[in-house]
């Protein structure tokens, strides 16, 4: 039904001889504009910027590592994700709400947008470009097995697999399922298993790299 | 709370012009109430500049992946997404 | 019943998904800025900005970069709500 003959739908922006595209200049004048007029200030937006590029999944990660090995901790996390995260020092903030979602053997959430690209990004940092992609925004919930093929990821059929859709408020992070050989891993060595694309449901975290001397 | 945990649930075919947050590939299907969030602001009318008031009563409701896509084959797979109470109606 | 442009679930066959990511332009993240901005200060909400994306002809949706969706709906809203006045922004780009 593609009325263009395009197989893939990438963003076509011209480009300038600056090498960005012409809404680049536009972006930057929209905010003179709206600094000029005093809707906002050149500092707000600093403070915004910083906070953006502050964000990564090594938040998530911790969030996710600290539920790994305290089990009273795991179940703050999934009761009340917010709560979880300032006691150990982040602030996604009251709004949007985020929800962990926990991945155990016998159940394998992952996470999509299908209505725009809703997103955890105060835990994650921002959303990877495939994330907001038309292609996984369809499929994702049409063909989740599918999609995970993509990403390397086969899952045996007594697993359920439950896709979740952002369709409101309500932000998801996944909690991977802890993987084997991992039980005498210090909680900052299991952080860095545990993947962007792994709270995001499409992979699971890194199996430990060394074998135990 | 309309809904508890479990309940069986169908979304409204309605169309709705305008903004709004219920995905097309689930109007229409019946599914399951997995959880109560809280309530929110309701998008359809915040996106036209008005305050959302009263606030809407959210619900996690999951569906049979078959339910919603026929032609696929049964499996466990499950689809949920977050539905506002006024587009959720009791379903047998 | 025909589906709104950004309601892309199930959506007929996309093709494979490009994992490719790029690391967020200097536009991109002012974008993302002034809108979180905006929003902190009451001017434009979330549901507003998407309602202003779903507005996009549908040819132009498909085509556009996720923050140049943006973009049109920043500028579409606040036109409409007069904190820019129609034709304003045109004229600041190109004196």
């Amino acid at each position: 039904m593609s009325d263009h003959g395009h197989p893939h739908h990438h963003p076509h922006e011209p480009i300038t001889n600056g090498g960005e595209p012409a809404v680049a200049a536009r972006v930057r004048a929209l905010e003179e504009l709206l600094v000029e007029k005093g809707v906002i200030t050149r500092e707000d937006v600093r403070v915004r910027v910083d906070w953006l590029v502050s964000r990564t999944p090594a938040d998530g990660a911790g969030l996710v590592a600290r539920a790994w090995v305290d089990p009273e901790f795991k179940e703050l996390l999934l009761e009340d994700a917010r709560m979880a995260a300032l006691e150990v020092g982040l602030d996604p903030g009251p709004s949007p709400v985020v929800v962990a979602l926990e991945n155990t053997a016998d159940v394998h959430h992952v996470v999509v947008c299908t209505l725009c690209s809703c997103y955890p990004k105060a835990l994650l940092g921002p959303p990877p470009d495939w994330y907001k992609s038309l292609p996984y925004r369809s499929r994702a919930v049409s063909n989740p097995r599918g999609v995970l093929r993509e990403f390397g990821l086969e899952l045996a059929d007594g697993v359920e697999v439950r896709v979740v859709d952002s369709t409101a408020d309500i932000r998801y992070l996944v909690i991977p399922a802890r993987p084997p050989g991992t039980e005498a891993l210090s909680e900052d060595e299991l952080a860095a298993l545990v993947t962007r694309d792994s709270m995001i449901g499409v992979a699971q975290p890194s199996a430990p790299s060394a074998a135990p001397a | 709370m309309t809904f508890a945990a479990g309940a069986r649930v169908r979304v409204d075919a309605r169309r709705h012009m305008g903004h709004h947050r219920t995905p097309g590939y689930l109007k229409g299907k019946t599914g399951r109430v997995e959880r109560l969030h809280a309530s929110f602001a309701n998008p359809e009318t915040r996106a036209y500049g008005h305050d959302g008031l009263p606030l809407q009563p959210l619900y996690l409701v999951s569906f049979a992946e078959h339910d919603v896509w026929p032609d696929r084959a049964e499996s466990k797979d499950r689809v949920c997404a977050d539905v506002f109470e006024h587009w959720l109606e009791a379903a047998g | 019943m025909k589906q709104a442009v950004h309601d892309r679930g199930g959506w007929h066959d996309e093709g494979a998904i490009d994992r490719s990511e790029h690391e967020l332009a200097d536009w991109e993240l002012l974008m993302d800025a002034v809108v979180g901005v905006l929003g902190q200060h009451g001017v434009m909400n979330v549901d507003e900005l998407r309602r202003g994306i779903e507005s996009m002809p549908r040819a132009e949706y498909e085509h556009a970069s996720y923050y140049e969706r943006w973009f049109f709906s920043v500028e579409t809203i606040l036109t409409e709500k007069g904190v820019l006045a129609a034709g304003e922004l045109d004229a600041r780009v190109r004196p």
